[in-house]
């Protein structure tokens, strides 16, 4: 079946023992998570997890279903890249001198739009946000010169959606209550 | 301001709240507290002190399914908790309501590897609606209350809750309230009309529609109204395992069971049906076989109350998402009135070719040792057709699952999901006690039995009625079926040595007799029916008996084994 890299957004309640919760539901079902970010949402209380999985659609359907499952969760969806506005975040750490030696180390940080965190004798921090391929392509370039330390962090993600589904389930479900149906 | 209590008491107390009256469990040293404070408390809450977990959690789920009330277990920490692990993993399997208070060592030492410390919450989500961790007692009575709340609405399951040692002996304020809602859970979701009327549509456009009723029938009560919608739509009904007895066997519209061991017409009219409406029931692979040719030429239409079920197994072609009774009742008065009677009849065709070739050899055996069919038709009979009917696994299910005579529903007690040998037992301890006005109908196999056989303790203890029927082939029969049909008659491993189950009986001071043949068999059925308490019949069964028909895993639904030798002809 084709596969794809695909973005599942989860917002839930804070509740401890989720992560394992909604992690054993990939696992089981044997597909691998490629990056994981669990951070606050734009909704006091609310947390959302934005994890990304190479597979296919009829399963990722399933996957989002079983997790939406949980109790403490309170909807989850899911994702192509075309859908969402996203970005990771990396950090690449290079032996200062080997980059001094550069003549065109101003070029390559123009062309990636990569930041200088730090600078020390030793070591240079440098950070670049962007796509995958985007933060990929500045790891080979500094390849050559020894990167000591690579980090990548995982996807972050927003709808490109004018609709915020999670808002409107939660006041569907605060006037459901008000009006006694539950 | 209320007085302090312990978090124990408050426990005990929070179980009253919910209406509880039956708690079965097993002490130890990570529950005392609580078993101390349930010393003062025995007047209003019964304990049943079973002789092994694995049995507290069958029996718990015996009393819920028969009841539909949520089963109670309470255990100690460590090996007690991983003892209740298969039971919990059952209940989740078969959405059976069930609350497990586990015992966990002092908050303090949690993740230092304490005595008798393992990670309940971590092992049993996966197998849990919810399992939570109580390290306060202020979180008691609010656990609680989410507990019940979780496991017995919408599609019920088990609940877990740890409770650590330290929160047991801590003072608190105690007051409960019922839980009523969660945000992040609808249990049951509002009838959306346009799926109501898009479905009564397709089945008023159907020429040979055919109902599943599921276990979800039975959950949500809707036995009356799936029996009027079939009425009113002459729409043959077909039952899944654990949907038996959602309809009277011998109702005019209701065709059988589906499935591996089902009926022939069910299962063949699958294939032939221009529409299929399952209700509270999960396509699961023992009822599709292979799902590349299951109802390829049929729309489908799906009920359940929950929706991670729709699309899983089998594609829809339409879905109503709630409860089966709120469904049932709205489409109710959409359905036209039909005649179907050509596509009602076209069952008796498999019916008859089933009767001669599979029932008549199995149920009314003139030579030959005695069958399982023909004792468990025999013990239904005699129970006035009124018994419930409790079964382990194996042949023994699936024969007793046949043969029994369903009158009303909460007839069937059985472990389909797990498929778990020694849920029986203890189940029919659960279920006895559940509706002690019953006929508890009990049939193992010498394999299972065998598993929790120690319950037996309980049943002396308790003096609980139930009526064991063990049909012993002194093999693991249905492994041996399997090794018979699919490995050349290599019966590795499955052969048995069995003790005296008689004196076993009579040592738990349980009346019991062998039958060796079938001219006492009646005879015994009918000592043990009148019999003033628990019975055990040992019933020598042929050892070569087999359940048939059989669609052999993996195949169409439709490719149907009569015996060992003989294929059912497809026109
Ligand atoms: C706990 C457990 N272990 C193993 C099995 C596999 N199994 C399924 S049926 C069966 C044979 C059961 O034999 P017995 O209890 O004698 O019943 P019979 O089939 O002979 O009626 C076995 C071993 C199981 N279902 N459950």
């Amino acid at each position: 079946m084709d596969q794809q890299l695909y973005t599942v957004t989860v917002f839930s309640e804070n509740q401890v023992g989720l992560l394992n919760q909604i992690s054993i539901i990939y696992t089981r079902r044997g597909v691998n998570i490629e990056s994981l970010t669990v951070s606050p949402s734009s909704i006091e209380g609310v947390h959302k997890f934005t994890i990304t999985s190479w597979s296919d659609r009829t399963l990722m359907e399933k996957i989002v279903k079983q997790i939406e499952k949980r109790i403490d969760v309170l909807k989850a969806f899911l994702y192509t890249d075309d859908e969402i506005v996203y970005q990771e975040v990396a950090l690449y750490k290079v032996p200062t001198l080997k980059l001094l030696d550069e003549e065109h180390l101003e070029d390559i940080i123009r062309h990636h739009s990569a930041r200088i965190l730090e600078i020390t004798r030793e070591y240079t921090v440098l950070e670049k946000t962007g796509h995958n391929d985007e933060t990929e392509a500045l790891f080979e370039e500094l390849k050559r010169y020894g990167i000591t330390q690579f980090v990548r962090s995982g996807r972050v993600a927003v709808t490109k959606s004018t609709v915020e589904y999670v808002t409107l389930f939660l006041e569907e479900q605060a006037r459901r209550r008000a009006e006694g149906l539950i | 301001m209320n007085e302090k209590i312990t978090g124990a008491e408050a426990l005990l107390k929070s179980l009253l709240a919910e209406g509880v009256e039956l708690i079965f469990g097993y002490p130890g040293g990570a529950i005392i507290p609580v078993y101390d404070k349930l010393y003062d408390y025995t007047d209003r809450l019964k304990h049943i002190l079973v002789r092994h977990e694995q049995g507290a959690t069958h029996a718990a789920q015996g009393y819920a399914r028969v009841t539909g009330r949520t089963g109670v277990v309470m255990v100690t920490s460590g090996p007690a908790a991983t003892n209740v692990i298969t039971g919990v993993s059952d209940a989740m399997l078969d959405s059976t309501p069930m609350v497990v208070i586990i015992g966990q060592v002092a908050s303090s030492t949690l993740g230092t590897d304490a005595f008798q410390e393992t990670d309940v919450v971590g092992i049993t989500q996966p197998i849990t609606k919810w399992a939570y961790q109580i390290r306060r007692p202020e979180d008691v009575a609010w656990a609680v209350a989410r507990a019940f709340y979780i496991a017995n609405n919408g599609r019920p399951g088990p609940v877990v809750l740890d409770f650590t040692k330290d929160a047991q002996t801590a003072m608190v304020e105690w007051n409960h309230s019922k839980c009523t809602y969660i945000r992040s859970y609808i249990p049951c979701p509002k009838i959306n009309m346009a799926d109501i009327e898009r479905v009564a549509a397709m089945i008023n456009a159907a020429q040979r529609p055919m109902i599943i009723s599921g276990h979800g029938v039975m959950i949500a009560g809707a036995e009356k109204e799936m029996a009027a919608v079939a009425e009113k739509g002459d729409i043959p009904v077909v039952s899944t395992l654990l949907g038996l007895s959602t309809m009277p066997s011998d109702h005019r519209l209701y065709k059988g069971m589906l499935g591996m061991h089902g009926n022939i017409g069910p299962n063949v009219n699958t294939n032939r049906c221009d529409l299929l409406v399952a209700v509270g029931m999960r396509f699961d692979d023992r009822v599709t076989g292979d799902v590349d040719h299951y109802a390829r030429q049929a729309k489908i239409v799906h009920i359940d109350i929950d929706s991670a079920e729709f699309d899983k197994n089998i594609k829809t072609d339409a879905t109503i998402h709630a409860d089966a009774r709120d469904a049932l009742e709205a489409l109710l008065p959409l359905i036209n009135h039909a005649d179907r009677t050509r596509w009602v009849e076209s069952f008796d065709r498999y019916a008859k070719i089933e009767r001669e070739k599979v029932i008549d050899p199995e149920v009314f055996p003139t030579e030959g040792s005695l069958r399982m069919g023909e004792v468990v038709h025999k013990v239904s009979k005699a129970a006035g057709y009124k018994g419930v009917l409790v079964t382990d696994v194996g042949l023994n299910q699936m024969l007793s699952a046949r043969y029994f005579h369903y009158a009303e529903p909460r007839s069937i007690i059985t472990s389909g999901g797990l498929g778990t040998m020694g849920f029986g037992l203890p189940a029919s301890i659960g279920a006895k006690m559940g509706a002690p006005e019953r006929t508890v109908c009990f049939f193992t196999g010498d394999g299972g039995l065998q598993m929790t056989i120690q319950e037996l303790g309980t049943i002396m203890e308790y003096g609980t009625a139930v009526k064991i029927i063990l049909l012993n082939n002194n093999f693991l029969g249905n492994v041996r079926q399997w090794q018979a049909l699919f490995f050349g008659g290599r019966f590795s491993q499955t052969p048995m040595v069995n003790p005296d189950f008689v004196a076993i009986a009579n040592a738990y001071g349980i009346a019991a007799e062998n039958v060796a043949d079938r001219e006492s068999l009646d005879g015994a059925i009918e000592r043990m029916l009148s019999h003033d308490g628990a019975y055990l019949l040992n019933v020598n069964i042929d050892p070569e008996d087999m359940v048939f028909p059989m669609t052999p895993a993996g195949a169409p639904v439709d490719h149907v084994m009569l015996n060992a030798t003989e294929r059912l002809e497809l026109d």
